[in-house]
């Protein structure tokens, strides 16, 4: 039984985590554009200059 | 390119463009990459849900420039209005209550198992709260969008399919409560979390498709700031917004840009294209002291117009009060769903009433009726009722769109379905709605002279050179390089070309529209020019013969070009049609007993668009058209047609089988809920397996569309 004590917050805790990474990945707008994130790993890594390259 | 100079400064601006055309990832890599490349963009970033361009630039960079850049990289792009706003998703708040509902029904599950398993004493009781301690907040929470809905509609003295899912819910929550209070065999906490589950998933996957669609449509409607060059009275010019025009005002307007306001022809003479207003497809002449309309393209020559009328004093603002009405009228239709729900809860409720009564008469305590009457209650909460409609029409809906066609609501295919009569609008539907150059004449052209053409063509952005570049870049034709080029105004362009003077002009006499191609020393080539008929436009029209559809032509234009495509297709069709007349006729069949469907584009469609059960709009449509219709197909081929109607028939024929399977379900669960044999573990297999069967049978939908 003292196993439970032990456990089932962790369980929770682990539930929780879970969940306030996906609530902080929603607002953060990783949702806001699905299509696009499917396709940008199709683009080569040398091909695009993203923000703060070329230093 | 300089990274340094490309640095986000404290001043930059962002401007957002809609950029219709792209859709894969070279295209994201190809519009960042370019237009990082141009001076003074410190930052691009590609939305292709949205297909939109966010750039942070320098505020030296105007709107035209940044439009003007992307035309180099290839992509015709409009600025959009508001330049932050973002039209709100109908899926991001039915994200979060999800995830609250699937997490805390995975949790609520793992202790239902162990009391399930024979945990029992303390350690079920410990279980029983914890349960509670999860399930309560989370039910709180992740059910509001249900309740809201609920409650709005019995406020109102209705009901629809999310009084049965409320009601099912909060009882089931409320007997597990006490239940746990007076330490109790079951709790149904998990139960009323599945299902809470199960529903928003459907939910998020219709928005989903909605969000989707909407997008689309969005990307299509013309975003750019309406206005026009104001002519000072020292001759100056300057650009105004729409909105700050005002009767009196002379504009200047030039060749292949469409009028913002009323008004009369002070100077000039051109030809104007009233095909989107009237439907009227031949070019009509206007010269000084004639009247023109808002929202027609002036073709030949750049004119000065005094302006009459703005706003919503305009021959559009009358459209759209027509429009409007119908509307109205429209929005009384009631979903299949909710009439299912009608018939569904009070059966349900009395269900579950007569249960307890039964129980009571039965010698049975009090207690012991209610508990078994909640549990019919919950077997019976329509989890698959629920999810019948929205699976299967966001699974329809998912084949349309890969298919071209944008489905802008799920009601419009229950509307779609009960189609049995079509007006056609002719400029634009049945048609291209756009002057094509006579493809016999062109594939007749020497190699060189389709090269000289092409790169003629290009250099202008007058609808008729532009339509023949893109015929002729569709025939893999590569453009020569020229010198000395110049465009005149209702002339046509002018070059040299390997020290020959070439020209590509409007000819000095023809019927219709027509360019001649000039190659000094060459033969002069006449290339006509006409509205053609859509693609597959016969074969489309013989599908929907065979499904049982009559179809006619109901169009704005003169009768005899009317009649000319009437021959051609073998339809019935009616000419010269004003708007209110497309209306008058749509209502007409309507009391006959008829469920019609319009298919159009114009500004003097969209009020018969309104009034039909059922509108479609190609792509090239006006943004009126695109906003009235409630399908939208991109691709330029009329088989869109017939496959939106099967594909909706399809869908409400997998939708009452949805049904069916749910009926069943209850005819199988109702007798042991009321016999007193369901458990909280019955429950939750029972209602996920209809949940899983119903689903399983929506996704034969996935090839609707073919």
């Amino acid at each position: 039984m003292n196993i439970l004590a032990f456990l089932i917050p962790v369980a929770l805790l682990l539930g929780l985590s879970g969940l306030g990474a996906f609530f902080w990945s929603l607002k953060s707008g990783q949702f806001d554009d699905l299509d696009g994130a499917a396709n940008r790993i199709l683009i080569d890594d040398d091909e695009l200059n993203d923000d703060g390259d070329g230093l | 390119m300089s990274a340094l100079a490309n640095r986000q400064g404290a001043d930059d601006i962002e401007t957002v463009l809609a950029v219709p055309g792209m859709h894969c990832a070279g295209c994201i890599s190809k519009i960042e990459r370019g237009l990082m490349d141009v001076s003074g963009i410190a930052s691009a970033r590609v939305n292709l849900s949205a297909k939109q361009v966010t750039i942070h630039h320098d505020p030296l960079l105007k709107s035209r420039d940044l439009v003007f850049a992307m035309e180099r990289i290839g992509f015709e792009s409009e600025p959009r209005k508001g330049n932050l706003a973002r039209s709100p998703s109908a899926v991001k708040p039915l994200l979060a209550p999800l995830a609250v509902a699937a997490f805390a029904s995975m949790n609520v599950m793992l202790l239902s198992v162990s009391v399930w398993s024979g945990a029992d004493g303390t350690s079920r009781e410990l279980f029983h709260w914890i349960s509670a301690l999860i399930a309560i907040p989370a039910i709180a929470y992740a059910g509001q969008p249900f309740f809201r809905s609920a409650w709005a509609a019995l406020r109102h003295g209705r009901t629809n399919m999310d009084v049965p899912i409320s009601l099912g819910v909060l009882i089931a929550t409320a007997l597990s409560f006490y239940e746990v209070v007076v330490g109790g065999k079951d709790a149904w906490f998990d139960g009323a979390l599945m299902l809470l589950t199960f529903l928003l998933a459907g939910r998020v996957l219709d928005a989903m498709m909605r969000d989707k669609a909407r997008t689309g449509v969005d990307a299509l409607l013309s975003h750019a700031a309406q206005g026009a060059m104001v002519v000072g009275e020292d001759g100056a010019l300057e650009w105004r917004k729409a909105e700050e025009l005002s009767p009196g005002m002379t504009i200047r307007v030039a060749a292949g840009e469409r009028l913002a306001a009323d008004g009369i022809i002070v100077s000039g003479a051109s030809r104007f294209d009233q095909s989107l207003l009237t439907g009227e497809s031949a070019p009509v002449p206007g010269a000084a002291g004639q009247e023109v309309l808002t929202g027609t393209l002036n073709l030949d020559a750049p004119i000065d117009v005094r302006i009459t009328a703005i706003g919503g004093d305009t021959t559009l603002a009358e459209i759209a009060r027509l429009m409007e009405a119908a509307a109205q009228d429209r929005s009384k239709y009631v979903r299949i769903a909710d009439r299912a729900a009608r018939l569904y809860a009070p059966a349900v409720h009395t269900l579950a009433a007569l249960t307890f009564a039964g129980w009571m008469l039965a010698g049975a305590g009090w207690y012991q009726s209610l508990v078994i009457a909640v549990a019919v209650l919950i077997i019976t909460c329509p989890c698959a009722l629920g999810l019948a409609v929205p699976v299967a029409q966001v699974v329809a809906s998912g084949a349309l769109m890969r298919a071209g066609i944008m489905v802008k609501d799920g009601s419009a295919l229950e509307r779609l379905s009960k189609i049995d009569r079509t007006l056609l609008d002719k400029t634009g539907s049945l048609t291209l709605g756009r002057p094509a150059p006579d493809p016999a004449i062109l594939t007749l052209l020497p190699e060189d002279a389709k090269a000289v053409a092409l790169a003629l063509a290009s250099h202008s952005r007058h609808p008729i050179s532009k339509a023949l570049a893109d015929a002729l870049t569709a025939m893999e034709i590569r453009a020569v390089s020229m010198e000395n080029v110049e465009e005149r105004p209702g002339q046509g362009v002018f070059a040299s070309w390997r020290n020959i003077e070439v020209a590509l002009r409007r000819p000095e006499s023809a019927n219709g529209v027509a360019v001649t191609l000039e190659i000094t020393g060459h033969p002069t080539w006449l290339i006509p020019f006409a509205d053609r008929l859509r693609p597959d436009a016969k074969e489309a029209l013989s599908r929907l013969s065979k499904m049982g559809i009559e179809t006619s032509i109901l169009s704005g234009d003169h009768a005899a070009s009317v009649s000319a495509i009437a021959q051609e297709t073998g339809l019935a069709a009616q000419a010269e049609a004003l708007p209110a007349d497309k209306q008058q006729a749509i209502a007409q069949l309507q009391e006959e007993g008829h469920r019609v469907l319009m298919v159009g584009d114009g500004l003097n469609d969209g009020p018969a668009m309104a009034l039909a059960d059922a509108s479609i709009a190609p792509g090239s449509a006006s943004d009126v058209g695109l906003q009235a219709s409630d399908f939208v197909f991109v691709q330029d081929s009329l088989i869109a047609l017939p496959r939106a109607i099967h594909a909706a028939r399809a869908t409400m024929r997998v939708v009452r089988e949805n049904f069916a399977l749910a009926v069943i379900y209850n005819i199988l669960a109702v007798p042991l809920a009321i016999a007193g044999f369901v458990t909280p573990m019955i429950a939750a297999i029972a209602m996920s397996a209809s949940s899983l069967i119903v689903v399983g049978n929506s996704l034969r939908l996935a090839r609707a569309a073919k």
